[in-house]
């Protein structure tokens, strides 16, 4: 049994008025054990120097359920055991001195259904502050399927996407149209219309593009349409490019997102900055309406990045699974953005396994049983080109949207050559791995062949070849596999 | 134009070595097999003609191929695709789809407007061939 039973004080004097160390009020529990229904959260602690990791780990319980910093009498009139937090396991950060793992355990009578806003209002909402800690960072969560089962997930997902688009066996191939700021809504529709043309299947909207004074929303909307249209008939294929609703209210996002229906688009955009409670309900929009969502996680690196402090984007992507989005942008590996190859394919395996097992080596703490959840298309987008197409595919598999902004845009031939040159460098690479050939190696070969029938690829390649962006990353797994001996 | 629907369409048409190795790898997965043919390649159209069932119990890639050269015969001017369905739970849909046969003029589509208020077009894409009854159409 813990410590907690050697400590444990008398009702009487558990309820004395005054201030009490958190483990000693009940929110440590070395014994606990977790029920099948408990929300678990997995936090990195860095306590103050002189503060003990156990009772660290109790204040976060405590704080993020139902403590306050001293005793209240009127815990008696509640069934308060339930209802605290339990801290009921600390382990050392494997070669990080002074921070350690601490894992909490959430009765799920504590969470209204169905509700990211109050999820994370209880988990992150006040203990980032609290001051014995020197830096909090929320790891992972073990989400229980009863709790699963009262969010509607993806409106669309994976397997639903492919089958309204009739795009099976690749990834998909995406550009977001550049410059993101500044062109009109004619010249913005041209960069649309060649992308699409050129054999892209999606264009997309930037993060900020809202409705500006170069270009308000509407004549955005009709002059991609437009786009959209005239690109499907050129190539008898399915196109769509990412309407930006983000907006300042939600009664501006819905008109904005109506109108993009009435104009038959399918597929419409919003930022992660809007907030999880507009998330949920744009979800509940696009499930009405045949919607495919799409979410650009603007701004999450401010708090997602550094290991120490924040929340991990693998949390990130559990709630927006459960929230409701079909594409979420989740990382390159290879491109100009933070991305650890082994972080990465975890967040990837949250967005789209039906069940996740637990993978240390990925950043995975827990076994994830998704409850029959739809699945997220990650979105891989920035800094990437044609040349890297068998690391992409060899990284993030062909469940993913491929964005190549720049890469598409910059191409020395123009847009729809651009286009062509990943598209043709993709099909190639899909076809070789199918048959058996090793594109990790052979990668750049499949590459030049392929390009000798594809003058739009040859010139890409010659382009962009030498570009890469070696940088080491800050969110890193903590764990790596060791040898065992024979 | 060339209808750029199906997995390679962006690849010079697959040789017979390819469209087999295409197969060899979707019966390794234990995905079924299916061959489709259509004269009226819309890309709203889901239902293609189908030649004969899912291939669910036929494991040897010769034998599809068959299957494939025998469409490909009767349909020498059709739209002929290879699709691989994957019943796994979770997914129990296709996993690949691409065209084998196309016919051998293809004259793409026409892209019908009608003005509504506010600048609005309502689109609608026709191909130039469906406008022939079907089984005459290429």
């Amino acid at each position: 049994m813990g410590k907690m039973d050697q400590v444990a004080p008398q009702a009487s004097e558990r309820y004395r008025a005054g201030v009490m160390k958190y483990a000693q009020m009940g929110y440590w529990d070395a014994g606990y054990v977790p029920a099948d229904t408990d929300v678990i959260a997995l936090f990195r602690i860095t306590p103050q120097e002189g503060v003990d990791p156990e009772e660290a780990a109790a204040a976060v319980a405590g704080e993020s359920s139902t403590a306050t910093w001293t005793v209240v009498w009127t815990d008696r009139l509640t069934a308060c055991e339930r209802y605290r937090a339990k801290a009921y396991r600390v382990d050392p950060v494997p070669g990080t001195p002074g921070q350690y793992f601490a894992y909490i355990a959430y009765d799920l009578a504590l969470f209204e259904p169905g509700s990211i806003a109050n999820l994370t209002a209880s988990i992150i909402g006040n203990v980032f502050g609290f001051k014995p800690l020197k830096a909090l960072r929320l790891e992972d969560m073990r989400l229980p399927v009863a709790y699963v089962k009262t969010f509607d997930g993806p409106p669309t997902g994976i397997v639903v996407e492919r089958e309204r688009l009739d795009k099976f066996g690749r990834p998909l191939l995406g550009a977001t149209v550049k410059p993101k700021l500044g062109l009109s809504g004619k010249n913005y529709g041209r960069v649309v219309y060649e992308a699409l043309k050129g054999g892209l299947d999606f264009t997309k909207d930037d993060e900020n593009i809202n409705s500006q004074p170069f270009m308000h929303w509407r004549d955005r909307f009709l002059y991609c349409m437009e786009a959209v249209n005239r690109a499907q008939a050129a190539t008898g294929e399915l196109k769509g490019t990412y309407l930006n609703v983000t907006a300042g209210t939600m009664e501006d996002m819905y008109e904005r997102a109506e109108f993009a229906k009435e104009l038959g688009s399918t597929i419409v955009m919003i930022d992660l900055v809007i907030g999880y409670t507009a998330i949920q309900s744009m979800s509940k929009w696009a499930r009405r309406n045949d919607m495919i969502l799409h979410l650009h996680r603007a701004g999450h690196s401010t708090y997602t990045r550094q290991k120490t402090h924040g929340v991990s984007f693998r949390v990130i992507s559990k709630w927006m699974r459960l929230a409701g989005v079909d594409h979420i942008h989740a990382g390159t590996v290879v491109g100009k953005l933070e991305g650890d190859p082994n972080s990465v394919q975890g967040f990837y395996n949250v967005l789209r396994e039906n069940h996740n097992p637990v993978d240390l080596q990925r950043g995975l703490f827990f076994e994830q049983d998704w409850g029959g959840l739809r699945k997220v298309m990650p979105v891989a987008s920035g800094g990437i080109h044609a040349g890297q197409m068998h690391q992409l595919l060899h990284y993030l598999g062909e469940d993913v949207v491929l964005q190549f902004g720049g890469g598409t845009i910059g191409h020395p031939m123009g847009i729809a050559a651009g286009a062509t040159a990943n598209r043709v460098a993709l099909e190639a690479m899909v076809l070789a791995r199918n048959e058996g050939r090793d594109i990790w190696n052979e990668g750049p070969q499949i590459l030049e062949q392929a390009a000798r029938h594809c003058t739009p690829l040859k010139a890409a390649l010659d382009t962009w070849k030498d570009v890469t962006f070696d940088y080491a990353s800050t969110d890193t797994p903590d764990f790596v596999p060791t040898a065992t001996a024979a | 134009m060339r209808l750029t629907q199906g997995t390679f369409s962006f690849l010079p048409d697959l040789s017979d070595a390819q469209i087999r190795a295409q197969i060899e790898y979707c019966l390794g997965r234990g995905w079924a097999v299916s061959v489709e043919y259509t004269d009226d390649p819309h890309p709203r159209n889901a239902y293609w003609e189908m030649y004969g069932m899912p291939m669910f119990d036929l494991k040897d890639a010769a034998g599809v191929m068959a299957e494939v050269d025998a469409c490909r015969k009767t349909f020498p001017r059709h739209y002929v695709k290879v699709n691989a369905f994957d019943a796994t739970h979770g997914w129990e849909s296709l996993r690949l789809s691409f065209i084998v046969n196309r016919p051998p003029n293809e004259p793409g589509f026409a892209l019908e407007r009608e003005e509504a208020a506010g600048r609005i077009q309502r689109y609608s894409m026709r191909a130039y061939a469906t406008a022939r009854p079907e089984g005459e159409r290429y």
